[in-house]
């Protein structure tokens, strides 16, 4: 059953040369950002870089030090919280821990002085399918059950804008799917204007119609899922959305008609896409994702036209189940990552082995040789 | 074995001899309520229920029990209230001075109480106050205050602060969001913060004695006829309100433990 929107398909967001600091620390640097109406858009970022002051700042949580925030063209900059049409699911839930399931679910309406609250604080946990818990206390629920309350609380006002802060964090990762499926149904069918703040990037790409990686309280690079992973244009798109590897190399020539470009990377001679090139100057960092790179033993010969580094050496073998994976140390290159998909009689190189790394050139990016290798890549001191 | 089985009693022992300590003022109080008293309720005569039947009998001693309980109720409402809020802005403000309002709010805790009341009523007669009730009131607020702050912010501290603003995101002005969701999550800990204070206060003698003037408190009564003899109706009414106090923290446990989600 759906909650009725009232003909509102969800409000546009704008927010405009946004800048929050804290004393000296800088949150959000001069951050600008369209969210269409109707759109699940996610903003993507390791912790630290200002994701949820955006969000904060667009529930009214928060003021802007510059900037403004808009909402379906009306300047909301200076409203407080609860005079925005804007609703959150709190990475906490928050939910109210002395109201029932059901009096949380219609506190927002009860506040608006609304009609028919009770008949649709229950719609809106049909939606979360909870109505047969709704007059249990919070604490008397599972996590999963709790996350449903706080978006059914959240949606049951048909804000013109709902905020998700990091929703999900909290659950185990086979229950955290399922919610994601249901989430996107649930956007589906009310059709309200979804912001998701998270960390996790397999959640933003499965989820969201497009993604805006932030860094440092600003916007890396903004677009649907696919575009991302297919055209970083910077390191920590590459290391953070999924994995990369890059190498260092030189432009040295330009072939068929300027498409292409010829790049010399440790003394071997790669073919890149123009258009999928970002630099400013000859040096580049070479990019391939490693499930699109190929082992060769030492028999087997690459396909003419694709791009080959080598011989290298296999030091770790992982099964993966539906991918083997490989950590592959290329003389003078460092060590690369490669995705072996489990198709079925394909050769497994145990550690050890020698091989040469090979791929079709179109998949092969390159991104501005002045930036760090590693940048984007997760520590293992960061959070999960 | 019977070295570990001597152990093993020793605690009791010590727990038993504990529990006597604590308890035979109160049973000797309990059990002098039905003296046949004469002159004084010092030695036992016989048993009587005469000043369970008339516990107004001895003179004066009920007025002293109802200026106690008007006291106690009055500045309970007052210190409690204010303590409260003080106590919300306390945890959730940021201002200037926060720290030195902390530490002032613990000051007269630490205060030894003679020197509190001594200060009390030279303010009060400084000012020209006439001491009686009025001046009693001020001085148990003044005493309770730090108390009920001290109790209503450890349980602020328990406070999700993302709660409010959960509620301010879901409409709730800053009054509605108090009304709604801080003040009934509060609740418990500022009943128990009025407990206190009403014990406090219904308690106190020292302070009492230096500001209340010709008005008369519960402990103050038993404290001036000590001197004559303390009437066996002031055993009488202290042993009702031990099982007052006895019944409300028993009440208090059963109703909480019923609430417990299971």
């Amino acid at each position: 059953m759906a909650v009725r929107t009232g003909g509102v398909r969800g409000a546009a967001l704008e927010i405009d040369a946004v800048t929050k600091r804290f004393g000296a620390f800088v949150a959000v640097d001069d951050l600008t950002l369209d969210v269409p109406s109707g759109a699940f858009f996610a903003l993507l970022g390791p912790s630290g870089c200002g994701k949820t002051t955006t969000l904060r700042m667009v529930a009214g949580l928060e003021r802007p030090s510059a900037g403004t925030v808009s909402l379906a063209g009306r300047d909301v900059t200076h409203a407080p919280a609860h005079r925005r049409p804007v609703n959150t699911v709190f990475q906490s839930y928050a939910l109210f821990p002395h109201l029932t399931v059901l009096e949380n679910v219609a506190f927002g309406l009860r506040r608006r002085r609304a009609r028919d609250v009770r008949a649709r604080a229950l719609e809106a946990l049909e939606l979360v399918e909870l109505v047969h818990l709704a007059h249990r206390r919070p604490s008397q629920l599972s996590g999963g059950q709790q996350q449903r309350v706080a978006l059914a609380r959240a949606v049951v006002n048909r804000p013109a804008l709902l905020l998700l802060d990091e929703p999900l964090g909290a659950l185990d990762l086979k229950l955290r799917r399922q919610m994601q499926l249901e989430l996107k149904r649930i956007q589906a069918e009310v059709g309200i204007t979804f912001v998701h703040v998270t960390h996790d990037q397999e959640e933003a790409m499965t989820m969201a119609d497009t993604v805006a990686v932030m860094n440092h309280g600003r916007i890396e690079q903004l677009g649907a899922p696919a575009d991302l992973y297919e055209h970083p244009r910077t390191a920590f798109v590459a290391n953070f959305l999924g994995q990369s590897n890059l190498v260092a190399g030189t432009v040295v020539e330009t072939l068929d008609a300027g498409t292409t470009l010829g790049v010399d990377v440790a003394g071997v001679r790669v073919r890149v896409p123009a258009a999928r090139t970002v630099a400013a100057g000859p040096r580049v960092l070479v990019g391939v994702r490693p499930e699109k790179i190929r082992l060769l033993g030492g028999t087997e010969d690459a396909a003419g036209g694709d791009n080959v580094l080598g011989p290298g050496t296999v030091v770790d073998t992982s099964f993966a189940g539906v991918s083997t994976q490989y950590q592959v140390a290329v003389d003078g290159l460092g060590t690369f990552g490669v995705f072996a998909q489990n198709v079925g009689g394909a050769t497994v190189h145990p550690p050890g082995s020698r091989v040469h790394l090979a791929w079709a050139a179109p998949f092969t990016f390159a991104l501005d040789g002045h930036e760090e290798v590693a940048a984007g890549t997760v520590d293992l001191d960061d959070e999960p | 074995m019977t070295r570990l089985r001597l152990g093993g009693a020793v605690v009791p022992v010590f727990a038993s001899l504990g529990f006597v300590f604590l308890l035979v003022p109160i049973a000797y109080t309990v059990l002098f309520s039905f003296n046949d008293a004469g002159k004084t309720n010092l030695v036992w005569r016989g048993f009587t229920l005469d000043a369970w039947r008339n516990p107004c009998g001895a003179p004066r001693v009920c007025a002293a029990l109802v200026g106690s309980l008007q006291v106690g109720l009055v500045s309970t409402l007052v210190a409690t209230a204010l303590g409260a809020l003080l106590a919300v802005g306390l945890a959730r403000a940021r201002f200037r001075g926060r720290g030195a309002v902390n530490l002032l709010v613990f000051l007269p805790m630490a205060t030894p109480e003679v020197v509190l009341g001594a200060a009390l009523l030279t303010q009060f007669l400084s000012l020209r106050l006439p001491l009686g009730f009025g001046t009693v009131v001020v001085a148990h607020v003044m005493f309770c205050l730090s108390f009920v702050v001290v109790a209503v912010k450890a349980r602020v501290a328990t406070l999700d602060p993302a709660l409010e603003q959960a509620a301010a995101d879901l409409y709730a002005t800053p009054w509605q969001a108090f009304w709604k969701v801080t003040f009934p999550l509060l609740l418990p800990g500022i009943g128990a913060a009025a407990l206190l204070a009403f014990s406090l206060s219904f308690d106190d003698f020292i302070v009492t004695n230096f500001t209340s003037g010709g008005f008369t408190t519960f402990p103050k009564f038993v404290y001036v006829s000590a001197t004559r003899g303390i009437p066996p109706q002031a055993n009488v009414i202290s042993s009702a309100m031990f099982v007052l106090a006895l019944l409300v923290v028993v009440v208090v446990h059963v109703v909480s433990r019923a609430r417990r989600p299971r």
